[in-house]
């Protein structure tokens, strides 16, 4: 089959896939919510790390449990989890990241009784010595509770092998998207999108060789490419991007996504973990060094300079802002990084994301017109 | 008629002017600071203000601005003005009026001073982390974050190490800002005036467990405002030993807090700062008092695990287990604690689009209430400065509704 035929598979039905997946391989499978999950520990631990989105059904369920004023993501997992549709699930990790995640890990911990339950209480800020080793000291207490949940001594070998593995996928992800950058063409943005997600829910080691072998055939098709000046370069910016549609929308008016900085994008593949013998330092290490996510600090205007410097480097015409309904953390950085594009002059568009999205015809108006206006 | 007027005063508490001269003298010292070469430092209610009594700055609080706003009834102005600057209508409405305020000194006390340094202490929110960045870098001043991992169902030894570390981090900071020692001699005073006061003020509070009760829980919102700002100060000693005197004469004398107290109740989360005048009459019509709330009670909740002759090391586990920094059941336990204490007949629990960790997770505290205590619970939708989000008829009708049941279920007890 062909590396893209499987990846949408996944992505299109990825409850059925990862069903399979436990039956053939009886590896245990941990739901995350955060791209801080240090996928390498639950590896090492032969368990399977499945990254929740939200959900595509109706709420009714996490209705009962939750306002009106939480995140889609947030009430979209609860539904997951109560729905009994992710009940192939042997356990949840909850890494500290915002106010409604924080109290979403209590209401599942409190009605949805399966398996094992980590709250992986990260620290808030990463800019400091003392916030540094405690990144570390929670790294190591997650490694052995892992190991006690699911019954396996976690070794520093298997760790280092897992950082081997994971690394190699960040990387290849990096790949491709930079051959994409370059030539948009040779990858749509749906695409682009399925293989990311498709990422981290397939076999790490399966999903490992596919990828490499997506980076060697993209290469040979990049060398007959030119570069498209045509095409009107843009960055998507935010949590994540739940709706792929919004790809071809923004394609079909002349533009193309060639960067992104969501946690299901570039912030999940950001930065390798360093080698060394102290695999949890390593690995924590990574985290405080990587992109950050604005319900972590790391100084003050970190994000607003990333967004910068990802423009220029992309050579883009403009930022995309992708926000959701009810996301504090987003919502409060939004207006100073605004402020800094505007003194750029880089023109942002700003769309913010109910479940469901406005009609189709009202949002490629809206995309028609920022992408003239770039 | 005169003898309604004197039913009112027999039950005005007296202190109140006392408190508000407090409080005003208080606001004075804080925004002539400059002109005594005195440093402001803009802290969160739930951070720890002692190191900062103890080294002579003077802590204001923008929550308290918040909630002076709200009772005042400037919020939404303030909340529209926050919207025009980019900041969208769904964050918090203290977040939102404050930082509108500061670029336009507006709201009831003409903007408060301009901090020389911000303290952010995320034990009640993830909010305030965001917030205090937001005014950093308007003010372009130094901010310390004193991060305390959410205790879910621990208080991890990790979490320990970090935040006992934490504490040298923030008095060498303190140091840095102000270009001198801390004083160990007074900040060990402090620590012990602290605890005093805390301990006053959960007494004041135990005084609602009288029938009737001597307080409602709109008055200890009123009276909170010292425990807030003034800890670590003789002041706040002083102030509530006589409001705890006032407290004690009035059960002596069985003055009771409302005309009629037929029915006891128990609020939860932040007072809905605009409407408290309308809701305490609502809920006295009723004959209903809301004794006690899990609010107030927030600043001295976590007492246990304060050692008061070394403060400064125990201050660590007790800012790390206030009350929005624990686990939705271990909230549940406390409020069940809560409704025996006070002997209430039903919960009122006001679900507050503006705070996300005080309000997800208030479902399945109810059901936990109802399923351990049987009590009837009501749920108001609203927020507690934004009026917009509150509708008056349709709480209205829910709050008679609900006191229906609550007559029915005591008569059918009775
Ligand atoms: S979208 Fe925002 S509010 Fe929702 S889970 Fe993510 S960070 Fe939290
Ligand atoms: S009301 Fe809630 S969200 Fe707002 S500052 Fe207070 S604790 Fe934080």
């Amino acid at each position: 089959m062909d590396t893209m035929t499987e990846f949408r598979e996944v992505a299109d039905q990825p409850y059925g896939y990862l069903q399979k997946l436990k039956d053939q391989t009886g590896k245990k499978m941990v739901g995350y919510v955060c791209s801080y999950t240090p996928e390498e520990i639950l590896l090492a631990a032969g368990a399977h790390p499945v990254r929740l989105f939200g959900t595509k059904q109706q709420i009714h369920l996490a209705d009962s449990h939750l306002q009106s004023y939480s995140c889609s993501i947030v009430r979209g997992v609860l539904e997951e989890g109560l729905s009994g549709r992710i009940g192939f699930l042997d356990g949840m990790v909850f890494p500290h990241t915002c106010d409604s995640i924080q109290r979403l890990s209590d209401i599942w911990r409190l009605n949805i009784p399966f398996g094992f339950h980590s709250d992986l209480v990260l620290p808030v800020k990463l800019n400091t010595p003392s916030a540094r080793d405690y990144m570390t000291d929670v790294l190591r207490k997650f490694q052995n509770d892992v190991g006690r949940a699911l019954g396996v001594d976690i070794t520093d070998d298997a760790l280092q092998k897992a950082i081997g593995t994971m690394n190699a996928i960040r990387q290849s992800i990096r790949d491709i998207y930079e051959i994409r950058s370059q030539y948009p063409r040779l990858m749509s943005g749906a695409d682009l999108y399925t293989l990311v997600r498709a990422s981290m829910m397939m076999d790490r080691e399966r999903l490992a060789g596919m990828l490499s072998e997506t980076v060697v055939k993209m290469k040979a098709k990049a060398a007959g490419e030119k570069p498209d000046p045509s095409l009107k370069r843009i960055v998507l910016a935010g949590g994540m991007c739940n709706h792929p549609d919004i790809y071809p929308m923004i394609e079909e008016a002349g533009g193309a996504v060639v960067w992104d900085d969501f946690c299901t994008g570039a912030r999940y593949f950001a930065e390798l973990v360093a080698g060394g013998d102290d695999p949890a330092a390593g690995i924590a290490e990574r985290l405080i060094r990587r992109v950050v996510c604005p319900a972590k600090h790391a100084g003050l205007d970190r994000r607003a300079k990333h967004i910068l410097r990802l423009v220029k480097e992309q050579n883009a015409r403009g930022v995309i802002f992708l926000l959701f309904k009810f996301c504090d953390p987003h919502a409060f950085d939004y207006p100073d990084i605004r402020k800094s594009m505007d003194e750029a002059g880089i023109p942002v568009l700003l769309l913010e994301m109910e479940d469901p999205l406005p009609g189709e015809g009202q949002l490629k108006t809206r995309f028609e017109a920022f992408l003239e206006m770039v | 008629m005169s003898e309604a007027k004197s039913e009112k005063e027999k039950r005005k508490i007296q202190s109140e002017k006392k408190m508000r001269d407090i409080m005003t003298a208080y606001y004075i010292d804080a925004k002539t600071a400059r002109q005594n070469n005195k440093k402001v430092a803009w802290i969160t209610s739930g951070g720890p203000v002692e190191p900062l009594i103890a080294m002579d700055i003077i802590p204001v609080y923008p929550e308290n601005h918040g909630a002076m706003i709200g009772a005042s009834k400037m919020g939404v102005d303030l909340c529209e003005k926050a919207e025009a600057m980019g900041y969208s209508n769904d964050l918090c409405s203290y977040a939102r009026s404050d930082i509108s305020c500061a670029t336009v000194n507006g709201g009831p006390i003409g903007g408060l001073p301009e901090p020389d340094m911000l303290v952010c202490c995320n034990n009640i929110c993830g909010t305030v982390l965001k917030w205090y960045e937001v005014q950093a870098r308007y003010f372009n001043i130094p901010l310390f974050i004193f991060d305390t991992p959410f205790c879910h169902t621990e208080y991890t030894k990790e979490a320990k190490r970090y935040v006992e570390r934490q504490i040298g981090e923030y008095v060498a900071f303190l140091e840095g800002v102000c270009g001198r020692k801390m004083d160990q001699d007074r900040m060990k005073d402090v620590g012990r005036i602290s605890f005093e006061g805390q301990k006053l003020w959960q007494e004041v509070l135990d005084t609602a467990v009288n029938k009737p009760s001597p307080m409602t829980a709109f008055d200890a919102f009123f009276h909170l405002a010292l425990i807030v700002t003034l800890r670590g100060t003789q002041q706040t000693i002083d102030y509530y030993q006589g409001l705890l005197a006032e407290m004690k004469d009035r059960i002596r004398d069985g003055i009771g807090a409302i005309a009629q107290e037929k029915y006891r109740l128990l609020w939860d989360n932040l007072p809905i700062w605009y409407r408290m005048k309308w809701l305490s009459k609502k809920f006295a019509e009723h004959d209903a008092c809301l004794v006690a709330d899990t609010y107030t009670s927030a600043w001295c909740g976590a007492m246990k695990y304060i050692d008061e002759n070394k403060f400064l090391d125990s201050m660590a586990e007790a800012y790390s287990r206030i009350y929005l920094n624990i686990g939705v059941d271990e909230m549940a336990r406390m409020v069940i604690a809560m409704i025996d204490k006070y002997q209430v007949d039903g919960f009122v629990l006001h679900s507050n689009r503006s705070c996300k960790p005080y309000s997800l997770g208030q479902f399945d505290i109810q059901r936990i209430v109802e399923k351990e205590r049987n009590i009837p619970c009501l749920m108001i939708e609203a927020d507690m400065v934004d009026e917009r989000s509150f509708s008056e008829s349709q709480i209205s009708t829910r709050i008679d509704a609900f006191m229906e049941i609550i007559k029915d279920r005591k008569k059918g007890r009775a």
